[in-house]
């Protein structure tokens, strides 16, 4: 299968001296720097598809990892971008005032995950019910099986 | 003194325009809308959830259950990411008959949403008029797979068996009539005066929009978008065959209903190209893949175009023979996020055709 065109990785690390990048050329930004590169990715260089957005449990680690996939329409490269939240106080500035497109996927994440994203306009449960206690994706989820 | 009130009117769960279990709660101004809620989540399976409890091939029959009306397209975006990350090789016959398979799931919800659409519509015989040729296509992979919607044709490394003999000149055969059925629904459907009327001008979408909010598929490219992965990050083999993109101009609901109808055309196309190659092709269906299947440490997205959108899979290992997460990034789902805002101000009447224009599928917007 042939390899995409990965995003100027190189050039980012220069512009905004505070993210790591890992050797699969992903992008780990520091969550109170999010917003700050989010924007200049789109402004400087245009990424302006947020294609898919979604977090993973690490609960040895203590962590939530947030996983946001950008692509750019006019020059075809793609890029992952990650940061983490601490699993006890999982908060996160929303993404949405850049990509509108964050705003059904932050709330699956907020249903399924329970992390929540400052500044969303409507952050409410969106595939389980309003009543429904926990969140399912968590690693320490009990789940009521009825078979043995 | 007379006044007025806006008022609250339920819209589904059980309504056969939603296409499935899906409700929106609307606000209204006599017949306008001001505000609209979609509820989803009434088919929730918690799919991602049981991934995680499954092995690597365990999780391929439920990536079926999501978009039931193009499974194949499903299971593609679901092998290939597991194949990134293994690094496996995938035959190049297994290659074709991906393709074969892939663009005739495509075609099929294509032709299902051709259909659809003219019902929502108001127009039977065109609905029935496509079930027809969708009934053809469905004895063609039942004969290929065994299963005519949940299909699970694609193993991790190649596909399950090869085509049996006969099937692919009747792939053939049929693809040479299929423009003349395409050209029949552009009389009965496009065609009609009252069919254009209802979707001309009606939910149009600029091109910032729909790159704003992340909308792909047939709803991206009537805007006018350029945007289609098997042309602009080529995956598989999809390099190797000659076909356009087909755009629309005004981003609306007529737009998106025929960037649809183009695009069979262009299925069409490839199918035929595909049957082409596939015979200097000989050998394997199944590359070389391990017995128990434990990729390394890591984690991986990939995305593919199916038949409503982008559809991605991102992939994350801790090394066992059981995926420590899989996420769907399901197209209906994200396009969906879009709806309240298209449809304020609209009247009531148009909230049907323009959800019938983005072409959902509730088993996926749920999950």
């Amino acid at each position: 299968m042939k390899e995409r065109v990965k995003a100027p990785v190189e050039e980012i690390r220069q512009k905004f001296p505070y993210v790591e990048v890992d050797e699969q050329q992903t992008v780990i930004v520091p969550a109170d720097k999010l917003l700050e590169l989010m924007q200049g990715l789109k402004n400087e260089f245009a990424l302006d598809f947020l294609t898919n957005e979604t977090a993973v449990d690490y609960p040895e680690e203590s962590k939530f990892e947030l996983i946001y996939n950008l692509n750019s329409i006019c020059h075809g490269y793609t890029m992952m971008v990650k940061t983490s939240v601490d699993r006890d106080n999982p908060e996160i500035p929303s993404v949405f005032p850049i990509w509108g497109g964050a705003n059904w996927q932050e709330r699956e994440i907020y249903d399924l995950m329970g992390i929540v994203f400052t500044g969303h306009p409507n952050l409410k449960r969106i595939l389980l019910d309003d009543k429904f206690d926990g969140h399912p994706l968590r690693k320490d989820f009990q789940w009521e099986s009825v078979r043995e | 003194m007379l006044k007025t009130q806006e008022y609250c009117l339920n819209f589904g769960p059980q309504h056969p325009a939603t296409h499935g279990v899906f409700q929106v709660i609307l606000t209204l101004d006599g017949e306008k809308i001001v505000k609209a809620e979609p509820v989803c989540g009434y088919l929730h399976r918690g799919i991602e959830k049981l991934a995680e409890a499954r092995t690597y091939t365990q999780v391929i029959p439920y990536t079926d259950r999501m978009d039931y009306l193009a499974a194949m397209l499903q299971n593609l975006g679901y092998v290939q990411a597991v194949e990134k990350l293994m690094g496996i090789e995938v035959p190049e016959r297994a290659e074709y008959l991906r393709i074969i398979s892939g663009e005739l799931s495509r075609l099929t919800s294509h032709v299902l949403g051709t259909g659809v659409y003219a019902l929502d519509i108001g127009g039977f015989t065109g609905f029935l008029l496509c079930f027809r040729e969708r009934e053809k296509m469905m004895d063609l992979l039942e004969e290929l797979t065994g299963s005519r919607m949940t299909l699970s044709y694609a193993r991790i490394g190649g596909v399950a068996d090869d085509a049996p003999e006969g099937w692919l000149e009747k792939v053939d055969r049929l693809m040479d009539e299929m423009p003349g059925y395409i050209e029949e629904y552009n009389g009965l459907i496009t065609g009609n005066e009252i069919f254009q009327a209802r979707t001309k001008f009606v939910g149009e979408l600029t091109p910032e929009t729909a790159v704003n909010y992340s909308l792909s598929g047939p709803v991206l490219r009537a805007s006018g978008v350029n945007y289609d992965l098997r042309k602009n990050m080529p995956y598989g083999i999809y390099d190797r065959f000659d076909f356009e993109v087909p755009l629309g101009t005004n981003g609306d609901c007529f737009d998106r209903f025929y960037c649809r109808v183009r695009e069979m055309e262009q299925s069409v196309r490839i199918i035929k190209q595909a049957i082409e190659q596939i015979k200097e092709v000989d050998g394997p269906v199944m590359g070389k893949v391990p017995k128990v299947l434990k990729p390394p440490k890591g984690e991986v997205y990939h995305e593919i175009e199916s038949s409503k959108g982008i559809i991605g899979y991102y992939v994350a290992s801790d090394g066992s023979n059981k995926p420590y997460r899989v996420h769907v990034r399901r197209p209906s789902f994200v396009n969906l996020g879009y709806l309240d805002e298209m449809v304020r101000g609209v009247l009531i009447a148009d909230l049907v055709a323009i959800l019938g224009s983005i072409d959902i599928v509730l088993g996926e917007v749920d999950c």
